[in-house]
């Protein structure tokens, strides 16, 4: 016998999914809404997501290396995919050295000062870009308009998004739909986003739980507002396609470390988002509530956990 | 102006007065009636919660004490806490065995050549739980290290070169969690002797002879050469192992230079003169002697 | 729920079995069956046959062990087995073939069950030291004594085969139709029933269609394609999905929810012990190997060292960093050549080195993929970390016991992590917690 034999307990079998191939898998879905933001944002999308990534990865490999004293991770790609997360929340035409400050944020304090990969409490790439939108509320809340400025970075002109209180409403659906609004640059186009969901989901990359649950209630309670009260709450189609809504019920909120476990926890969790979010957006003094509500369904995920547990087999409840 | 400030002195003053009365009401109350002695005997205890009494911890182990101090022993402590320990209370303390953990395998890497890979979780338990071990020897140390993360105390240690746990003299307190945690019990706990000397069997393989030399050239092949030899009857060998009983052990080690294989470890020893006579020598062990260390004794041979 | 889909590899499923020849010693060792060990009869230097008495069980959860070649008692000693640690075993060395007389070694099929007594058809069971032969090894005997009070109203066949490479089973439906089918009778007949359903996936459709059409001599059986998914062949699964019934978590069995699961080997097995007065001294297995020269599907004599089945599919390939006793799934690792086929041996997998490691652990990304896949509904990751810190009251609480060991959430991992490793080691712990508690 050449070689000695292995032995370890059993399954011997695995499956094809590693760590780095559902990073890749996401940013992949990313794709189709990263090449609408260049159609639509142009040289602006491009540097923001580059200097984005850059920081990222080397944020973390120096704080794994030299300050958790670590074999740094970053092929795994969830540093990469944090940068394309963050970038995709902030507007085209900002400036680097606040993205450099997001990066830090979003792995320094978010993620590697939890541990790392998988010990982190919240969405790291979410803590990022609610950092700069306190500290820089003017730069993250002004966002080029989209197309005309393709070829202009920081001296874009800017509008404002279609969620803000005097915008609302009066901003094409199907624009909204296709991306030709303003907005941060991954955010835009509704349909690319979808794409990237469908794609992740027919991957097995994540299930359908978390995205159908927030956009259904998001739906549901716009629906039962705008019904009520047409100047509380517009059109829902608005709210479903504006702002942040799709990148966050299809990216941000699937966050695998910082979503619950279970099918109805994940459910649960989903109909917090929606329903947070649309509180913030029709109440809140933000015109912008999916950051905020994932934050806060973060830092509920452990409790949900602990609550939803999946159905045990063989247990029926005696009728 | 002055009475809005007398207003909301007085009524911060109430709510404040409220609440004390609230907490010194519920204090009374849901209090604990406690033996103040439990404390008292609880500073006493080297506080490792290492669960060698057989208690879930410290404190558990003095409550113990208080209700009933007969024969309740702090292992890692050991008589110098237990005296402190029947002081509090007022007791006489019995004077108990101090106990040393020792490691009753040699297979080192050397000796114990590899037969197959384990790849599976790397703790002792699993792979015992999985199959016999990496070598041919289905009864020694696996060298995964679970007494090494049982030891509160830093006291064992796996050293890396040999693939086997080393027990550091001075810090081992002999509670035992290495014992329990070990699962293939290689790890014993016998009497301290004096300057931590140690005469034992170190190894525990009951195969038959040569089935357990071809597996491990250190074990012990119970041939009994060990038990002919001993003068106070101390060993004994059953299922093809020697066990020396260490209450009749007198450490005269003459079982170590009979011992064909060198399964039989002698530690802390000083180094042996030729045709040396029983009597320990006089005391001279060099400190670092604490460190056992298998080359010293293979030296002696 | 959960379950996962490795892919199948049936290699050797058009393979015929072929008879192995008899080795020069075999080693039967007196444990091959959950229980208390057979207690060994025979002494050094006796005479045996093949199929001749050489263990008796020895409690109502054991089984009876057969010669099953006929020579002269070698030795009786420790072997070792897919355990990794040695059992008592009785070494026979083999001179000619000689059968017990009272084995009925004709081709012919013994069609008639009508003078049996459900009585008989179990006595006979036991005597001829039947086990469960998928690999559980749980004495047959005790599945068919139905416990007062609780009544069996279907008998189901397990010919999924849901572990990749294997096709024992397969070849055993393929080629033994008539037999599994008779069989099957009989255990109707044991438990008191009418009716019996043969569960199969779907991916071996030819013996979907030959048994489908063989059955229809054989009022009350049914034969039933089932969904591909792994753990499809796991008892509780297979009474789902044929039923539509769960049964109740520990410490209920199958029983409970009136349903009796043996395996399609088991079923010959009975086939021939009743009706053809054969103990089980042969089985079929299966060896095989991405880079095997000549896989294939063997009738092996229990008790024969592994080595002599490698030889008959050309040698283990240079490659073979790994070799399996059972499926990938749930099968042991082995680490010598010299272990003996027992009665639960259903095949011995030879893994090139791209398949035989296990990959780099890393960090816990909490995505919850072991929960999707567990078929239990239990919280693998939970429970794997909670095994790591020894906190055994909380795995009892979160349902540790339920565990089947399918192996599902760690082909699911992402990370590589030994997430059933640490549960198998925690269930262990817990299982025994529960039993000291009982006394």
């Amino acid at each position: 016998m050449s070689n000695l034999l292995t032995i370890s307990p059993s399954p011997h079998a695995k499956g094809k999914e590693t760590v780095p191939s559902l990073m890749y898998g996401v940013l992949m879905a990313l794709i189709p809404a990263f090449l609408f933001s260049l159609y639509f944002f142009g040289i602006g999308a491009l540097v923001t997501t580059l200097v984005s990534v850059g920081f990222c990865v080397l944020f973390e490999w120096l704080i794994a290396k030299y300050i958790l004293n670590t074999k740094p991770q970053v092929c795994d790609g969830s540093a990469i995919l944090t940068g394309v997360l963050l970038a995709f929340n902030l507007p085209s035409n900002i400036n680097p050295f606040i993205v450099m400050i997001g990066a830090l944020v979003a792995i320094g304090v978010a993620k590697m000062s939890f541990g790392g990969l998988g010990q982190n409490l919240f969405n790291p790439a979410l803590v990022g870009r609610v950092f700069l939108l306190i500290s820089f509320p003017q730069q993250m809340t002004t966002w080029p308009l989209p197309i005309e400025n393709r070829l202009n970075y920081l001296d874009a002109v800017t509008g404002a998004t279609p969620m803000s209180h005097d915008m609302l409403g009066k901003t094409d659906t199907v624009d909204m739909l296709m991306g030709a609004t303003g907005g941060s640059l991954g955010e835009v186009a509704a349909i690319a986003l979808i794409i990237g969901g469908i794609y992740m989901i027919w991957r097995k990359i994540i299930t359908w739980h978390i995205p159908v649950s927030i956009i259904g209630t998001v739906a549901v309670f716009t629906l039962l507002v705008w019904l009520i009260d047409p100047t509380v709450c517009v059109n829902p189609l608005y709210h479903l396609l504006g702002g942040g809504l799709m990148l966050g019920a299809i990216f941000m909120a699937t966050d695998y470390v910082t979503s619950p476990m279970s099918s109805t926890g994940k459910i649960v969790y989903g109909i917090g988002i929606g329903l947070l979010t649309v509180i913030i957006r029709l109440w809140g003094s933000y015109p912008e509530g999916m950051s905020f509500a994932i934050l806060l369904m973060n830092a509920v995920t452990p409790l949900i956990n602990k609550k939803f547990k999946p159905t045990r087999f063989g247990e029926i409840k005696t009728k | 102006m002055d009475n809005v400030i007398v207003i909301s002195v007085l009524i911060l003053g109430g709510i404040a007065i409220l609440a004390a009365v609230i907490l010194y009401v519920i204090a009374r109350k849901f209090k604990v009636e406690e033996d103040p002695r439990i404390d008292q005997v609880a500073e006493c205890l080297p506080g490792a919660n290492c669960g060698g009494c057989g208690y879930a911890g410290c404190r558990n182990f003095a409550e113990a004490c208080v209700k009933d101090f007969n024969g309740k022993v702090c292992t890692a402590g050991g008589n110098d806490v237990m005296k402190k320990v029947a002081d509090v209370l007022g007791v006489e303390a019995v004077a108990a065995d101090a106990k040393i953990a020792v490691v009753r395998c040699r297979g080192s890497k050397d000796c114990r050549p590899k037969t197959s890979n384990y790849e599976g979780a790397p703790t002792c338990a699993i792979a015992a739980w999985t199959y016999g071990g990496e070598t041919g020897c289905a009864f020694g140390c696996i060298g995964l290290g679970d007494c090494e993360s049982v030891c509160q105390f830093g006291a064992i240690k796996v050293n890396h070169e040999t693939g086997l746990p080393e027990v550091n003299d001075e810090k081992c307190t002999g509670c035992g969690a290495c014992v329990k945690a070990c699962p293939k019990i290689v790890i014993e706990l016998r009497k301290k002797a004096p300057k931590f000397r140690k005469v034992f069997v170190s190894c525990v393989n009951k195969d038959k002879g040569a089935v357990a030399k071809k597996a491990c050239s250190a074990a012990c092949i119970g041939c009994g050469k060990c038990a002919k030899t001993c003068p106070f009857e101390a060993i004994t060998v059953e299922n093809n192992l020697a066990y020396i009983d260490f209450n009749k052990c007198k450490m005269c080690r003459k079982c170590v230079e009979a011992c064909p294989t060198g399964a039989i470890k002698e530690e802390n020893f000083p180094p042996r003169k030729p045709k040396e006579e029983a009597a320990p020598a006089p005391a001279k062990a060099p400190q670092t002697a604490a460190q056992s260390t298998p080359e010293k004794t293979s030296e002696n041979k | 729920m959960g379950g996962v889909h490795p892919a199948d590899k049936k290699i050797t499923a058009a393979k015929p079995i072929t008879p192995l020849a008899v080795p020069q010693t075999v080693a039967i060792p007196c444990a091959m069956h959950i229980g208390a060990p057979a207690e060994i009869i025979v002494q050094k230097g006796d005479k045996v046959k093949v199929g001749q008495l050489i263990a008796k069980a020895t409690g109502f959860v054991s089984a009876n062990i057969h010669s099953s070649v006929s020579g002269t008692v070698k030795n009786i000693g420790p072997v070792a087995d897919a355990s990794g640690y040695t059992k008592q075993a009785v070494y026979i060395t083999v001179e000619g073939d000689e059968w017990d007389e009272s084995i009925d070694r004709t081709p012919d099929l013994k069609r008639n069950i009508d003078d049996l007594k459900p009585e008989d058809i179990i006595n006979k069971v036991h005597e001829a030291g039947i086990v469960g032969m998928g690999g559980a090894t749980f004495p047959t005997r005790v599945k068919l004594m139905v416990p007062e009070g609780k009544k069996a109203d279907a008998v189901l066949i397990n010919a999924v085969e849901c572990e990749p490479y294997l096709t024992a089973d397969h070849r055993v439906m393929l080629e033994k139709g008539e037999q599994m089918l008779i069989g099957t009778q009989l255990l109707m007949k044991a438990v008191h029933c009418d009716r019996a359903y043969i569960g199969i996936e779907q991916n071996k459709p030819d013996a979907i269609d030959y048994l489908t059409k063989l059955s229809a001599n054989y009022p009350g059986i049914t034969v039933v394609p089932l969904k591909l998914k792994y753990p499809q062949g796991s008892e509780k699964h297979l009474i789902k999905a044929i039923l539509g019934r769960e049964v109740p978590p520990p410490p209920h069995l199958p029983i409970d929810v009136g349903a009796v699961v043996d395996n399609a080997g088991t079923a010959v097995a009975v086939y021939e012990a009743v009706m053809k007065n054969k103990p089980l001294i042969e089985r079929v297995v299966t060896v095989t190997g991405d880079s095997v020269n000549n896989p294939g599907n063997f009738l092996v004599r229990i008790g024969t060292p592994i080595s002599a089945l490698i030889e008959a599919v050309g040698g283990m390939p240079d490659d073979t960093e790994k070799i399996i006793s059972g499926g990938p799934m749930m099968g042991k690792a082995v680490n010598s050549l010299e272990i003996p086929v027992a009665k639960g041996t259903s095949g011995i997998l030879m893994l090139p080195k791209s398949l035989a490691h296990r990959g780099e652990p890393a960090a816990c990304i909490r995505c919850g993929k072991c929960v999707d896949a567990c078929p239990m509904g239990l919280e693998p990751y939970l429970l794997s970390k909670l095994a790591k810190l020894k906190r055994f009251d909380d795995l009892e609480a979160n349902h540790i016991t339920d565990c089947i060991s399918c192996g599902c959430c760690m082909f699911a991992c992402p990370s590589n992590r030994p997430i059933l490793d640490y549960m198998n080691f925690g269930k262990g712990k817990v299982l025994a917690i529960i039993k000291s508690r009982k006394k």
